[in-house]
């Protein structure tokens, strides 16, 4: 009997609204997410405002989903740039091995020592704050997880019978790599993908907490989160609202990645 | 079935990640105190309160460098000058208990007050007058003094008895008390090193302990010479803007200042809420030196474009007072209240003028602010986008309090800036000599021969009316020449536990902790 997958079909019910809302929110939105109106300063969600507004007289639904759009660009910005150079770095030492290998690892390693977020604070008072500098420190980080993956993955499957094959058929090392090899680690790069992804939106959303990360004006989950935090008790739906979104946007994705993950296991 | 349990972990987890991001920092606050109810019984007992501050003392404890007004807010219930102010902006006699000035404004003669003593137990004599109003004036050694420019004038001070100190003027100066009753001008003892970490002053509170990012303690000093202070204990808690609701909520904190309306919201069925305006001017400060802000044209098409009845209504709650210049309503005699319209929201007209400096689709430019405060936050926030209209992209740059002091106030590496600018004397000097074109402290660059000339004028001035005249017309310059988008003096709410009273309010920017008590 064929088991049905249902972490895979919520997480992608979840994904896909979460994300069709987003997407639209890039074309449209009710209102302007920061336009400002003293006559419409912290209204309970009605019909007008469908989360409300905040103290501004900003409409919460407007800018969730464009606080919603900058971390997802942020996380998939991040993810792509550690899983891009994580996959080159755990490739080239998973499959070579040797002094390569020991050097790049080590250095993986060192930089996978520190916690995570301690090293981008550093990063942020190093560079400065802002959109791209938070993308290009995340997605450093995010480097160490990747290549460690990727490299036991081609340490598993280099000695295997098809690599020896395509050896023998005069493949040359970067076709074998990224042409057989690759194919076959999809499954475990796809779910660590998802993980990241989760990581990175949590990521943002701490640093623009701490006020480290994206910059006001401009809407961040993690932003609003941070400064819906001293209305918490007079104007609850503004953290309720975003936190919701927040929670529903890394359940999906962490759904999506186990979905995938209990597909291939079948 | 374990799948469906390692579900529903991980809906909790993330649950509790996003819920511990919202309380995060609110934790450590509460601990101490797990009722929900303001009295704390413990306190009260032991007659001793919680004091909630923004920012750390980070500068310096040592009165005469203290640079930052939230220092030496806390400080002025440590330190007293020969002469201090008073609730009602007098300025009363301290450490001298009594002064003359000769008939020319240029000898004042002041008489020690008998049996004074510092917090260390050494009386107060006066060779420690002499050595504190000569190192504050900067006479002593080239350190960063921040009375050095207002004490520019003294040329001797000398004591003639073992009771009398004579301060000898170059120049007639009929403000140099004002300029002595700050803690910037402290009294201290003489040959004492550890004044920046361990200070010694003459105030109704002694110094005991700093922890750095933490807190600051203070205790009741029974030597003082006047009716000292009510309380027995103060502990400053340096508390985050995020997390002080939740320090409130909780009773950690009984007194604090300096809230926004967002938090006065939330906590004002808890406790009772006092306000006055804080006597300080709240602007989008401009570095006058840097492109495009060099031209004027550009300043005032700044000043057209922002609405700042919007930016009151939006941030304060209406909790402000319209400002024009760089003088606060307190000081009524010096405060033009003309000025505080001369610039109405005018985006035609703001427009024209950028076209004619030559930006006629605006530019980019960055506020930096520091985060401690979320007034001036938000106030960044309401002129970012008040601005778009004109085509002027704001972009904010939050950054904290050691580096704003560091980059902005000293190094003047900005472009603008929104803060607050007090004084720490209670003269119109005090808020207008910083922006004559050589001053130390003129953070933004300004530089108008004439403002220079007039303020030269003012201050040897001898006839009041004709000296306040000159330091109006300087305000006036400052208005027109668009030196800074002026925006307001807020309110000060004060958050006071009920259980307290007597916090009076001062025309300078000091919280008096000496006249509370339990009730």
């Amino acid at each position: 009997m064929k088991k049905r997958n249902w972490n895979l079909r919520i997480g992608c019910c979840i994904t896909g609204v979460l994300v069709l809302m987003i997407i639209v929110g890039i074309f449209w939105t009710p209102y302007e997410p920061n336009a400002m109106s003293s006559a419409d300063k912290q209204m309970a969600p009605c019909l007008a405002h469908l989360f409300g507004t905040d103290q501004f007289g900003r409409d919460i639904f407007s800018r969730v989903l464009e606080g919603g759009r900058t971390s997802l660009f942020i996380a998939v910005c991040t993810v792509a740039i550690g899983a891009g150079v994580g996959i080159v770095v755990g490739s080239l030492t998973g499959y070579f091995g040797g002094w390569l290998d020991e050097v790049l690892m080590r250095l993986n390693d060192s930089v996978a020592a520190f916690p995570s977020i301690l090293l981008a604070l550093v990063c942020v008072s190093v560079f400065g704050s802002g959109k791209y500098k938070i993308i290009l420190t995340l997605g450093i980080l995010f480097i160490p997880s990747f290549a460690r993956i990727v490299r036991g993955e081609f340490v598993k499957e280099r000695n295997r019978d098809y690599v020896e094959n395509a050896k023998i058929m005069g493949a040359g090392p970067f076709r074998i790599l990224f042409a057989h090899i690759l194919p076959n680690v999809k499954t475990v790069l796809m779910s660590s993908m998802a993980i990241g992804f989760n990581n990175a939106v949590l990521a943002e959303a701490s640093m623009s907490y701490l006020s480290m990360g994206v910059q006001p004006p401009d809407a961040s989950l993690g932003r609003m989160l941070s400064e819906s935090q001293s209305a918490l008790f007079t104007t609850p739906w503004y953290a309720i609202c975003t936190g919701t979104f927040l929670v529903l946007l890394i359940l999906g994705i962490s759904l999506v990645g186990q979905g995938l993950q209990e597909r291939e296991d079948l | 079935m374990h799948k469906s349990l390692r579900n529903l972990i991980l809906v909790t987890l993330i649950l509790a990640m996003v819920l511990s991001l919202a309380a995060c920092g609110g934790e450590k606050a509460a601990e101490p105190d797990n009722s929900t109810e303001v009295e704390t019984p413990s306190r009260a007992a032991t007659n001793e309160v919680n004091v909630g501050i923004a920012q750390d003392l980070e500068d310096s404890l040592d009165p005469h460098l203290a640079q930052a007004a939230g220092t030496r807010e806390v400080l002025f219930n440590i330190f007293e000058g020969l002469v201090k102010p008073d609730s009602e902006g007098n300025i009363i006699p301290a450490v001298a208990a009594d002064y003359s000035v000769s008939e020319d404004g240029k000898v004042y003669t002041f008489t020690l007050r008998d049996g004074i003593t510092f917090h260390n137990g050494d009386a107060v004599t006066v060779d420690d007058v002499v050595y504190s109003v000569s190192r504050a004036a900067g006479m002593l050694d080239d350190g960063a003094y921040m009375a050095k420019d207002t004490l520019k004038g003294v040329v001797s001070v000398e004591a003639t008895d073992d009771k009398t100190v004579v301060i000898t003027l170059a120049d007639t100066n009929t403000e140099f008390l004002a300029c002595l009753a700050t803690t910037n001008v402290a009294i201290i003892p003489e040959d004492y090193a550890d004044q920046a970490t361990n200070p010694v002053g003459t105030g109704p509170f002694k110094y005991v302990s700093r922890s750095p990012q933490e807190n600051f303690v203070m205790e009741k000093y029974d030597g003082y010479w006047g009716e000292g202070a009510k309380l027995d204990k103060v502990t400053y808690l340096i508390t985050n803007a995020d997390s002080l609701v939740m320090s409130l909520k909780s009773g950690a904190i009984d007194i604090c200042a300096h809230l926004t309306a967002d938090q006065v919201r939330s906590v004002e069925d808890q406790y009772n809420i006092e306000k006055d305006t804080m006597k300080l001017v709240q602007a989008l400060y401009l570095n006058n030196a840097v492109a495009p802000f060099d031209d004027v044209r550009v300043r005032q098409a700044l000043c057209y474009a922002v609405n700042v009845d919007e930016i009151i209504d939006l941030v304060v709650d209406g909790n402000g007072v319209r400002v024009g210049s760089s003088m606060f309503p307190a000081f009524q005699k010096y405060f033009v209240e003309e000025l505080s319209d001369y610039y109405t929201q005018d985006i035609e007209k703001a427009k024209e003028l950028l076209t004619e400096a030559g930006y006629p689709d605006g530019f980019s430019m960055t506020i930096t602010v520091p985060s401690v405060y979320p007034q001036h936050v938000q106030t960044g926030e309401v002129i970012a986008e008040q601005l778009k209209a004109v085509g002027i992209t704001a972009e904010i740059q939050q950054v904290e309090w050691g580096t704003w002091l560091e980059q902005v106030y000293s190094n003047r590496d900005f472009q603008s800036t929104v803060v607050g600018f007090d004084t720490s004397t209670m003269t119109a000097r005090g808020m207008l000599e910083r922006w004559t074109n050589d001053h130390a402290k003129n953070m933004i660059n300004f530089n108008s021969p004439e403002y220079d000339e007039l303020f030269r004028q003012a201050i040897v001035c001898t006839d009041d009316a004709e000296q306040t005249e000159l330091y109006r017309q300087m305000e006036t310059i400052l208005a027109e020449q668009a030196a800074n988008v002026y925006i307001q003096d807020l309110y000060d709410m004060v958050a006071v536990n009920p259980a307290l009273d007597g916090l009076t309010f001062y025309p300078v920017y000091v919280l008096d902790l000496s006249t509370v008590y339990y009730k």
